[in-house]
């Protein structure tokens, strides 16, 4: 199939229409409006449902009840409006519903700004929302690898019953790139057995988070504790750049993570051996992989649009073991390569540590303090 | 069974009632309402094409006393839900259950945006001037002066604002096509209350629009008072306040009365 040259936020929403979209619920929020503008037009051409809702707040409510019918439903927004969402990400987590949601990250907290972040991690690798869940939360770092991982996302969410995040950020959505799009699915015509549609020859459903008895919950708790167990046993994925013979290792993710690995080439090109992890699930996290890593290499050094977020989920896959350092930006300022290779080459330079944390040395560093 | 018990057998609970006891207290109107509400579904044939949304509050348990496909919303988010199901079914009926401090104050954006959009569902509205559930709160349809638990000394218009009157409110907009207020209280008003449930859901089958009724309702545990009292205190006080009558009734609606 032909390459199209698409912006992220719309190559996004297509893909979400040929993997099976059947309803879409959003608002609108910089930078993600245009996934919403996209399927405003596209969703009713082709008889399929769209709202803009009054808020987030009412738009993951109304994917809520799209969701308890079985079919592929979806909603996309950024910071401010996934904080809305979180009371309702709770109560689908809590009725073992699957959907899609897109946020393409922004920078915070509060108000913050348009331009791109990953300071969502916590929020959306964490589970935002009240009570015991995890989302599966995929990470791009392209266009194309946004269209990818959003047909992925829904084929996860049916499969585990699950909230499947894409975790994108500003400039993956607004950037233009070359995609391959997916070839059009039809809409599913066949529902799980746990799906409303009306009690037509069957005994009547009903789909509830609520459950008094704490024992009963604990149950429904522990469900979907072992689920989540299978999802780390099964749904793993990363790629990994030049690390064969690596006696370093950057960690990144998403956007930064493609900057991370301009800056390992340059590296590379002048003789420094050092390679790039970039997990595509942030959530479950690439411990193992991480922790067998720490075997291997003298040293880390973990690039993150936030002031080390996913940091911590190194450290705890590679529990000091070996030298972490970390180099972030904030406030929707982007990690360059230039300053990458800087990194990279402070992280070989040395000294090197495990004592301390990454975090402190990276802010007293840029405070000049030591 | 003979002929004669047959004959004899004039009232039974409606196919779209499940054969439970209810956690509601004795005496209270939830009970005549879902009776109402299934009354009209068998009657119109809907139970098998019907997704009820149930809310936050005494009715969250409304799923498990109608014998119909339910699912159960986050507190005041049951017109948001109730889009959602509808959206991708739009030939089943979909209504929500709601009482009045789900619907008129943590859930107000919610229902007035699924009023304004037409959004063809039907809604039930609950309201008995608190929050039963949580103990007899303030809601924001206590009526002035009234003594809940957290207006203790009653109602303080000039620190805890006024009363809502939800049914005008929604009438104004042009998207709602049946906004009706009826009561529980007497035998009279029930058979209002179940012709105007039975209009409302005829409204959304014939893909009219938005239609609400409030149900001016009782509360004896929390209002301290036995039923036969709280009764007689909804005559007397909350339609005074609430006047039982059609606040919008679309000409296409007026045709099908």
């Amino acid at each position: 199939m032909a390459r199209e040259l698409m912006k992220g936020n719309e190559a996004v929403a297509e893909a979400a229409v040929r993997a099976g979209l059947a309803a879409y619920f959003g608002y609108p929020i910089t930078p993600q409006t245009e996934s919403l503008e996209y399927l405003s037009r596209r969703m009713p051409e082709l008889g399929r449902a769209f709202v803009q809702a009054e808020s987030e707040v009412a738009a993951i409510n109304m994917v809520y009840g799209a969701a308890c019918t079985g079919q592929r439903v979806m909603t996309s927004s950024s910071g401010p409006g996934i904080s809305l969402m979180q009371e309702g990400l709770s109560f689908i987590a809590g009725t073992e519903l699957p959907m899609v949601l897109i946020d393409v990250q922004r920078g915070g907290p509060g108000l913050g700004n348009i331009a791109p972040s990953q300071a969502d991690y916590n929020q959306i690798v964490k589970g935002g929302g009240h009570g015991d869940y995890h989302p599966i939360v995929l990470a791009p770092a392209s266009v194309q690898e946004s269209v990818d991982l959003t047909v992925l996302a829904f084929d996860l969410a049916e499969k585990y019953r699950s909230i499947v995040a894409v975790l994108s950020d500003g400039s993956i959505g607004q950037m233009m790139e070359p995609c391959e799009l997916p070839p059009m699915q039809p809409l599913k015509t066949s529902f799980p057995d746990w799906a409303v549609s009306g009690a037509k020859g069957r005994e009547r459903r009903f789909l509830t988070s609520i459950n008094l008895n704490p024992a009963m919950q604990e149950e429904m708790n522990l469900r979907l504790m072992y689920r989540w167990q299978e999802v780390e046993a099964n749904e793993v994925r990363y790629k990994e750049y030049y690390m064969d013979d690596a006696k370093f290792a950057v960690v990144g993710f998403g956007s930064t993570g493609r900057v991370a690995l301009s800056a390992v080439r340059a590296a590379r090109a002048e003789g420094i051996p050092v390679g790039l992890i970039r997990p595509i699930t942030v959530s479950p996290f690439p411990s193992k992989v991480l922790e067998e890593l720490s075997k291997q290499v003298e040293g880390m050094l973990v690039l993150e649009m936030n002031a080390g977020q996913m940091l911590e989920d190194v450290l705890i896959a590679t529990h000091g073991q070996v030298p972490v350092e970390f180099y972030g930006r904030m406030g929707g300022v982007c990690v360059l390569p230039e300053e990458a290779l800087r990194e990279i080459k402070r992280l070989v330079k040395g000294p090197l540590t495990t004592t301390g944390h990454p975090r402190d040395r990276w802010l007293n560093r840029i405070a000049k303090k030591n | 069974m003979t002929i004669n018990e047959l004959d004899s057998m004039v009232y039974t609970r409606p196919d779209s009632l499940t054969d439970v006891s209810t956690h509601y207290c004795p005496g209270c109107t939830h009970g005549t309402a879902h009776r109402l509400i299934a009354e009209v579904i068998d009657e119109m044939g809907l139970k098998d094409r019907t997704i009820g949304v149930a809310s936050v509050g005494c009715s969250v348990f409304a799923y498990n006393y109608f014998d119909t496909d339910f699912v159960q919303a986050p507190h005041g988010r049951a017109p948001a839900m109730a889009t959602g199901v509808k959206r991708v079914y739009p030939d089943r009926m979909v209504f929500t259950y709601q009482g009045d401090g789900d619907l008129a104050s943590i859930g107000m954006a919610e229902i007035v945006h699924a009023a304004a959009r037409g959004e063809n569902i039907t809604v039930f509205f609950l309201n008995n001037t608190n929050y039963g559930m949580t103990g007899g709160q303030m809601a924001p349809t206590t009526l002035p002066g009234q003594v809940t638990t957290s207006s203790p000394n009653g109602r303080d218009v000039e620190t805890q604002g006024y009363p809502i009157r939800t049914a005008e409110m929604l009438a104004k907009l042009d998207g709602a096509s049946y906004v009706v207020r009826r009561s529980l209280h007497d035998p009279k008003n029930i058979r209002l209350a179940k012709k105007a449930i039975r209009t409302a859901i005829e409204v959304q089958m014939r893909g009219l629009g938005f239609s609400l009724v409030e149900l001016l309702s009782i509360c004896p545990t929390n209002w301290g008072k036995t039923p036969a009292e709280a009764l007689q205190w909804l005559e007397e006080k909350m339609v005074a306040y609430y006047p039982i009558g059609d606040y919008k009734v679309h000409p296409a609606v007026a045709e099908i009365k």
